[in-house]
């Protein structure tokens, strides 16, 4: 099992040739608007706008840094419901994000079939989110398997939580990757929490990069509120997939910053762990390096976020103009009619 | 089978002892009663332990409190191993009662369910028993969208071998589920989530409501309707309507689907010719058919007209609010059917 080192051991002067000192930029950018939007779908839930939420507060380093080194359009990507940070990194706009959020017939998404915040897009290659835990794992193995049959270079990128590794598919998925040696990359977000269940009561043993080893590939233990680790950590593991070198398993080790959802009351958790965690927040800590390295002006993140939340605001507004779907099409999409 | 006297006990239990309680408390209730009664009842599941005191929808609060997470375990995400776990600890002695947090889940512990609860007696030429509950909830109305909001009964009810309770008030809620511990069947209990928040009389202390016998909500003389879950509901709410321009609904929740009172569904529809089936599971291939399928066995020429089904649609629920409640049967769509039938219209 491979170990990265923690924040404090990686020097900005290591920052990943493929991402640069603009890529590096552009990722602060990213984990910053994916926060600020996470905290506007959580008011509009307030706002009785929408049913439900579900975001990734304290995942956003090792959501956007892992997807930066998706080649986006290219490989293939299965999020799960915490990725908000992916799919931005990924492409998908806050305005898309706001139209399935306030259930519109312009949802690009399902057209406000499908939960907020399950993504799909066939520009993106990423196939639509599953509420049922764990079942994007053996997906991923299925499209990496085809992929890997019709000779095309490229990866497949599979996310999901630690919560998901105690389920028959996390662990048959991973048997089937490694057998074959198949181009996927599985990603586990542990955030050592899934509902109200801790890790200790979660997952034997307490590591789920050690599990690679029983299924014959490289386990990756990276820490999770690191953007530039997570990134060199799944740039290395998506080339060798891409390569035809197998299967890897990252463990990324990050914070729930918010209760699992806006159905969740938290209260297994006390104001004291939530302190301790919110302490550890990965966008400050990120903001500070990029400050003290010079790659970001002083100026910056606070420019940006007063940006961001206009925009945000605008897209909200814009997208909340707009009709919902109408009864009668309530059985669009069912079946594929013959072309 | 049932009878006349069980049913008197059952109704004066219900009037001795009254207290208003959600249906929610009415199955803790339930729960704790019969886990202090029998040592050998116990409690798994999803967030069932720390999740606010106990479960998503609160139905476990405060038993871990009292019985300790020994007996109320919360359990890895994992559901075909909380079923198989529960049908291993049934067959060697205990009581469990697991529970699945939504029964869009129980794709994952069909296995278990239907290949080895429901069999396992009679493959063994019954030298065993499989005294289990399978506690899980459905329905929707909530926008929680197509993998959360799914009415599931008849999967159940198509399998030999287990048993499926649909309790649609508190009082109904407790005495099905004491019934359910104390089976010595699989049985399918199946709750609804907006039914839990739902409040009504429900008797202190122990009571029963044997399985197989089903529960005349409203008497009415027109037409008999057979309604699951939160359609028990929206169908008092038609018979409202509808008392006003002068057509009575008779309405009867069956409680239990299997077994199924086909005995009281058969007398009201002797007595009003007329007959609608309402739940919110899809149309095709629902439960509603299997009730109508016996009351044109049982009764053909007692009817004036054909059944109806009120049922949801044949569509995946989505998350708008909008396509969810054109998926699903409304009032409404009650009022008309019961109109139509009335008028000779269908």
């Amino acid at each position: 099992m491979h170990r990265y080192h923690p924040v404090v051991a990686t020097p900005l002067t290591d920052v990943p040739a493929s991402l640069g000192a603009d890529g590096v930029r552009r990722l602060y950018r990213l984990m910053l608007l994916t926060r600020l939007l996470d905290e506007r779908l959580w008011i509009v839930v307030r706002q009785g706008k929408a049913h439900f939420v579900l975001t990734g507060r304290g995942h956003e380093a090792a959501q956007c840094a892992s997807a930066l080194a998706v080649h986006a359009g290219s490989d293939w990507v299965y999020t799960y419901y915490r990725s908000l940070g992916a799919a931005i990194a990924l492409g998908f706009t806050p305005y898309e994000i706001f139209l399935g959020v306030l259930g519109k017939a312009a949802d690009p998404i399902s057209g406000a079939r499908q939960l907020p915040n399950h993504f799909s897009s066939r520009r993106l290659r990423t196939p639509t989110v599953s509420s049922s835990v764990a079942t994007q794992i053996p997906h991923a193995v299925g499209t990496a398997w085809a992929t890997h049959l019709r000779g095309e270079p490229v990866a497949t990128l599979c996310y999901f939580g630690e919560g998901a590794t105690s389920k028959g598919e996390f662990h048959e998925a991973l048997n089937v990757a490694g057998l074959h040696r198949l181009p996927v990359v599985f990603f586990c977000e542990n955030n050592g929490w899934a509902i109200s269940v801790p890790l200790a009561e979660q997952v034997a043993g307490g590591s789920v990069a050690a599990r690679a080893a029983g299924y014959g590939m490289p386990g990756v233990l990276v820490d999770g509120l690191d953007p530039l680790a997570v990134y060199q950590a799944t740039d290395e593991a998506l080339r060798r997939a891409r390569r035809g070198d197998g299967p890897t398993l990252i463990e990324a080790t990050c914070l729930r910053l918010t209760p699992h959802s806006s159905d969740d009351s938290d209260a297994y958790r006390s104001d004291d762990e939530r302190a301790a965690l919110a302490a550890r927040d990965p966008l400050p800590a990120f903001r500070d390096r990029l400050l003290a390295a010079g790659l970001i002006a002083p100026d910056e993140p606070e420019r940006w976020t007063d940006e961001f939340r206009a925009s945000l605001l605008a897209d909200q507004d814009r997208a909340d103009a707009l009709p919902p779907p109408t009864a009668e099409r309530a059985r669009r999409w069912l079946y594929q009619e013959p072309r | 089978m049932v009878t006349t006297s069980d049913r008197q006990t059952a109704a004066e239990a219900v009037t001795a002892h009254e207290r208003i309680l959600t249906y929610a408390q009415a199955l803790n209730e339930a729960l704790r009663e019969e886990m202090r009664r029998d040592p050998t009842v116990f409690v798994m599941g999803e967030d069932v332990a720390a999740w606010g005191g106990g479960g998503v929808f609160a139905v476990t609060r405060g038993l871990a409190e009292e019985f300790g997470t020994e007996r109320v375990r919360d359990t890895p995400i994992s559901e075909e191993a909380i079923v198989a776990v529960a049908v291993g600890a049934a067959a060697s002695g205990s009581r469990p009662v697991a529970e699945l947090m939504y029964v869009d889940f129980v794709g994952l512990a069909m296995e278990p369910l239907v290949n080895q609860a429901a069999k396992l007696r009679y493959m063994f030429g019954g030298k065993v028993s499989v005294p289990m509950v399978l506690r899980t909830q459905q329905g929707a109305g909530r926008g929680n969208a197509a993998q959360h909001s799914q009415s599931l009964e008849a999967w159940f009810c198509h399998v030999p071998g287990l048993k499926v309770v649909t309790p649609s008030t508190p009082a109904d809620a407790k005495g099905l589920l004491v019934s359910a511990i104390r089976d010595d069947n699989p049985v399918v209990f199946l709750e609804h989530k907006l039914l839990y928040g739902t409040k009504g009389h429900v008797p202190a202390g122990a009571y029963t409501i044997p399985l197989g016998v089903a529960d005349v909500k409203r008497p009415g003389r027109h037409i008999t309707v057979v309604g699951v879950h939160m359609m028990v509901l929206k169908a008092l709410q038609a018979a409202d309507q509808l008392a006003e321009e002068g057509i009575e609904l008779e309405v009867i929740d069956p409680r239990t689907l299997v077994p199924l009172d086909e005995a009281t569904i058969v007398e009201s529809v002797k007595k009003t010719g007329r007959l609608i089936v309402t739940h919110e599971a899809a149309t095709r291939g629902g439960y509603g058919a299997e009730i109508v399928a016996r009351v044109v066995e049982l009764a053909f020429d007692y009817l004036d007209a054909p059944p109806v089904r009120v049922c949801a649609k044949d569509v995946p629920i989505p998350y708008s609010a909008v396509l969810e409640e054109a998926a699903l049967p409304q009032v409404t769509d009650l009022v008309t059917a019961a109109r139509a039938l009335m008028h000779d219209e269908v």
